[in-house]
């Protein structure tokens, strides 16, 4: 369960280019729950995310990850719980290393390193099983570095990376908004598949509405550093994209500037 | 060349592999372009020679010595993890601070170990001649760190701290303390430097204060151009690279200085050097020009 109360973040604070990213988030997340997270540029979802992975300081509020307050904790330390899957392909995996050895860095997140050899060949059958389920054929190139991967591949392997320990939560931060339509289908899919098979707590940031209607649980949206409205069940069923504008423009009291939100 | 001769190139070439080995860890491994060493060596190098003059053991000198430059390269590490100074100027600082500390150390410019007992002193016991010990003895000391580091390197801690290096945002998102393995890595690579430098102490005689001066230049030089011959695909590829690299740089160098028509001298080393340097970082590129992959642009 993840539990983020009165949350305050506040970029450059004092000098002329300060930014007050978040102002007051109050989520609660139960286990299990899908969230998908919506909102213009600047809106703060990628600093609730950041936030939440330990990358940002916040001013004051509180972020509590499965019982344990992490809210003064760096990133390395949380990253037993939170599970992240970057935007930038780049990101998520270390290309200089194999395939292999970048499963390996994920199995032995939040456990102790030492000089015990990284990759054990009793990982490598394991290895080799659960690349075989993406269905990219890349079971036979574990030995390959990972920058030879396309930018598709190496998401897929990313939210392998992420799911392969148990997890509080997954953090996906517009995971498929550097990929060609086809590809970004395939990825979305594909994390469909592994939180509907692991049950996972996720908190998925999209550009797109139509994506924050059709996957998960619960949808929020986020202007100007607050969630201005937060559906589920029934109500979020029947919601379609023109309702989710309505709402936005009696919330915010203004119209929706950013096409790309439509047409993402 | 006489045999000599060739025999000196290869012995500091031997000892310059070390060096590379810590140039390696640094500006490879932790992406961090660290100039420590230049006081680390010549660190090492005093730490080891005054021990040994003092009557310790020149084994347990030598040990100190690696332990004084592990500190000093965690010194730079502190100050750029903690303090948040600028990767390279931290080891500048630290390198400027060593010259002061060395003087200290030392008491004076120079130590010499004329007749004092050295980690050679063995060879000398089993009947060796003195021009074939240095040789053997630095190739058992590389091939027994080469084979550390491969082991090291692959194991959890170095897999982390390789990817703390190439990719510090994913690293800290698997939960790997970045900060951390700066640390060890640049004890590492410093404690390697300070090791070369206390043998090469050891096997001209004496501990100088200027023995530091360049000593990254040909560090990277042999990095670097072992790279340019071996591509180095795997860890152990990239540190038999080094050690490759360090020996011809070294051989380059003495036949540049053993060949009469050039009309070259020892005050042209320098030159030489940074002639050498300048290739090695070039050839890369011209090897990537001639042999280009097959399907790649």
């Amino acid at each position: 369960m993840i539990q983020v109360s009165d949350l305050h973040v506040c970029f450059g604070r004092g000098t002329p280019l300060e930014v007050y990213a978040l102002r007051g988030v109050d989520l609660t997340i139960p286990q299990g729950q899908f969230v998908t997270v919506i909102g213009s540029n600047g809106a703060g979802k990628s600093t609730l995310l950041n936030a939440i992975a330990g990358e940002i300081q916040p001013e004051s509020g509180k972020i509590v990850i499965g019982h344990q307050d992490v809210t003064q904790a760096p990133t390395h330390k949380r990253a037993k719980n939170v599970a992240r899957v970057f935007q930038d392909p780049k990101r998520g995996t270390c290309e200089t290393l194999t395939l292999e050895e970048n499963l390996a860095l994920a199995l032995a997140r939040g456990k102790r390193r030492g000089l015990r050899p990284a990759i054990k060949s009793v990982d490598n059958k394991r290895f080799k099983e659960l690349v075989a389920r993406l269905g990219l054929g890349l079971e036979d190139r574990l030995g390959d570095q990972i920058g030879l991967l396309s930018g598709g591949q190496r998401q897929a392997m990313s939210l392998l990376m992420a799911t392969l320990q148990p997890i509080e939560i997954l953090l996906l931060d517009e995971h498929t908004a550097a990929l060609d339509p086809k590809t970004a289908a395939f990825v979305l899919e594909l994390t469909a598949e592994i939180v509907e098979r692991e049950k996972l707590t996720v908190l998925m940031v999209t550009h797109s509405m139509q994506q924050a209607l059709d996957y998960g649980d619960r949808t929020l949206m986020l202007h100007e550093g607050k969630i201005i409205f937060d559906i589920e069940g029934e109500q979020r069923q029947s919601t379609t994209i023109p309702d989710l504008l309505k709402l936005f423009e009696t919330k915010s009291g203004q119209g929706l500037a950013d096409d790309s939100l439509l047409l993402g | 060349m006489s045999q000599i001769a060739f025999l000196g190139a290869i012995e500091v070439g031997l000892v310059f592999a070390l060096v590379a080995f810590g140039v390696f860890l640094s500006f490879r491994i932790l992406d961090f372009p660290d100039l420590t060493v230049d006081g680390s060596f010549p660190l090492g190098g005093a730490v080891c020679a005054t021990l040994i003059t003092f009557g310790w053991n020149p084994w347990l000198a030598t040990l100190a010595a690696i332990t004084a430059g592990a500190m000093a390269g965690g010194v730079t590490a502190w100050l750029n993890v903690r303090l948040k100074i600028l990767h390279l100027l931290a080891s500048i600082l630290t390198m400027m601070a060593l010259y002061s500390i060395n003087l200290r150390i030392m008491g004076k410019p120079n130590v010499a170990l004329l007749g004092e007992p050295t980690v050679l002193s063995v060879f000398d016991t089993l009947g060796v001649k003195y021009y074939y010990a240095a040789p053997i003895g630095f190739a058992v000391v590389v091939i027994a760190v080469a084979g550390f580091l491969l082991f090291f390197l692959k194991s959890e801690l170095g897999l982390a701290m390789r990817a703390a290096g190439a990719n510090p945002h994913m690293a800290k998102a698997q939960g790997i303390n970045t900060g951390f393995m700066i640390m060890v890595g640049m004890a590492l690579s410093n404690g390697l430097v300070a090791l070369a430098g206390a043998l090469f102490a050891q096997s001209t005689g004496n501990a100088d204060i200027t023995m530091g001066v360049g000593v990254i230049l040909v560090g990277l030089a042999s990095v670097i151009g072992g790279e340019a011959l071996l591509t180095p695909r795997t860890i152990l590829l990239a540190l038999l690279g080094c050690i490759l690299g360090s020996i011809l740089y070294r051989l380059a160098v003495a036949t540049a200085l053993n060949t009469d028509f050039l009309g070259l001298q020892a005050q042209d080393l320098n030159l030489i050097t940074a002639a050498l340097v300048a290739m090695a970082i070039v050839l890369p590129t011209a090897k990537r020009a001639v042999f280009k992959p097959a399907g790649r642009p």
